[in-house]
């Protein structure tokens, strides 16, 4: 069974924020709601600035969902972390459990009032009738439904952001740091796709 | 006498035990509960006629998960521009 993942290739990654772009004009995103952004570390440092493209991970023991007061989380039997807007209260919990930052919340009034938790869906739409125009007004686009992958790694111009089964994008990045022998640590992957009870690897220049 | 004494020893050791409880160590993590799921069901992707949506090209048969699988693993392989150069 597919176990669908993000993997962000630091080394390919060129902050031209395509899949930010593709993301908001997929599910056609609210002013103010980025579900995804590219975060540049070392910014203007020759040799040391490195950009990854960050957006919810569908972590495989997601904290949102054990924070969640009113469990409005699900996990599709694909391993993407789903949640009912219809449920939700946007009291922010997730957004101070995520290590992530992607729980994001729209102005819903006056004096700094959230409205109802939006993040990333991985392009899986939500629960509603799928490619329904309900689904979209919530969720935005479903194009798993659809045959496809997330747009914003479809939209990549370097495929530095890689989405679909955790096994593949593995090999493609695997084959990937054989051929130019460097830059194998995947930043992110061990927080979201970890095992809690196990501490990430101290190898040198790990990146969990 | 004898018994007295037995009795006031006794009493310190009660008090020592119950004054020294609140000295113990506690686990101060929370062991999560996991929450059920509380919202409306959702469909699968793979239940969604292939043709439904314009611009695709993966193709499926309705309701048949692991062709779906097989369909986006396809499209998930073409993100791997050394099958495609070599």
């Amino acid at each position: 069974m597919a176990r669908m993942k993000f993997l962000c290739d630091a080394e390919r990654c060129i902050e031209c924020n395509g899949c930010v772009t593709a993301c908001k004009n997929e599910n056609e995103v609210p002013w103010g709601v980025n579900r995804r952004r590219v975060v540049t570390i070392n910014d203007g440092v020759v040799g040391a600035e490195k950009s990854i493209s960050v957006a919810c991970m569908h972590c495989s023991d997601a904290p949102c969902m054990a924070v969640c007061p009113v469990d409005c989380f699900y996990r599709t039997d694909e391993g993407v972390v789903l949640h009912d807007k219809d449920l939700c209260i946007g009291c922010g919990y997730c957004f101070y459990a995520c290590p992530f930052g992607a729980p994001q919340f729209p102005q819903a009034g006056a004096f700094g009032l959230r409205g109802k938790m939006d993040k990333c869906t991985f392009c899986a739409g939500g629960p509603e009738k799928d490619l329904s125009k309900e689904e979209f007004a919530k969720y935005g686009s479903n194009r798993l439904a659809q045959g496809k992958l997330p747009a914003c790694a479809e939209m990549c111009s370097t495929k530095a952001l890689l989405a679909g089964d955790g096994d593949v994008i593995a090999d493609i990045y695997r084959q990937r740091v054989l051929k130019r022998g460097k830059g194998s640590e995947v930043w992110g992957w061990g927080t979201a796709y970890g095992k809690p009870d196990q501490k990430p690897a101290a190898q040198a220049g790990a990146k969990s | 006498m004898r018994t007295l004494s037995k009795l006031m020893l006794a009493g310190a050791a009660l008090a020592t035990a119950v004054g020294l409880s609140a000295c113990g160590e506690r686990e101060q993590v929370i062991v999560y509960k996991q929450g059920k799921y509380q919202g409306k069901p959702d469909t699968k992707p793979w239940e969604n006629d292939p043709d439904a949506s314009l611009y695709t090209s993966s193709k499926w048969n309705k309701g048949d998960q692991a062709s779906w699988e097989a369909a986006l693993r396809a499209r998930n392989l073409g993100q791997n521009e050394y099958s495609r150069v070599q």
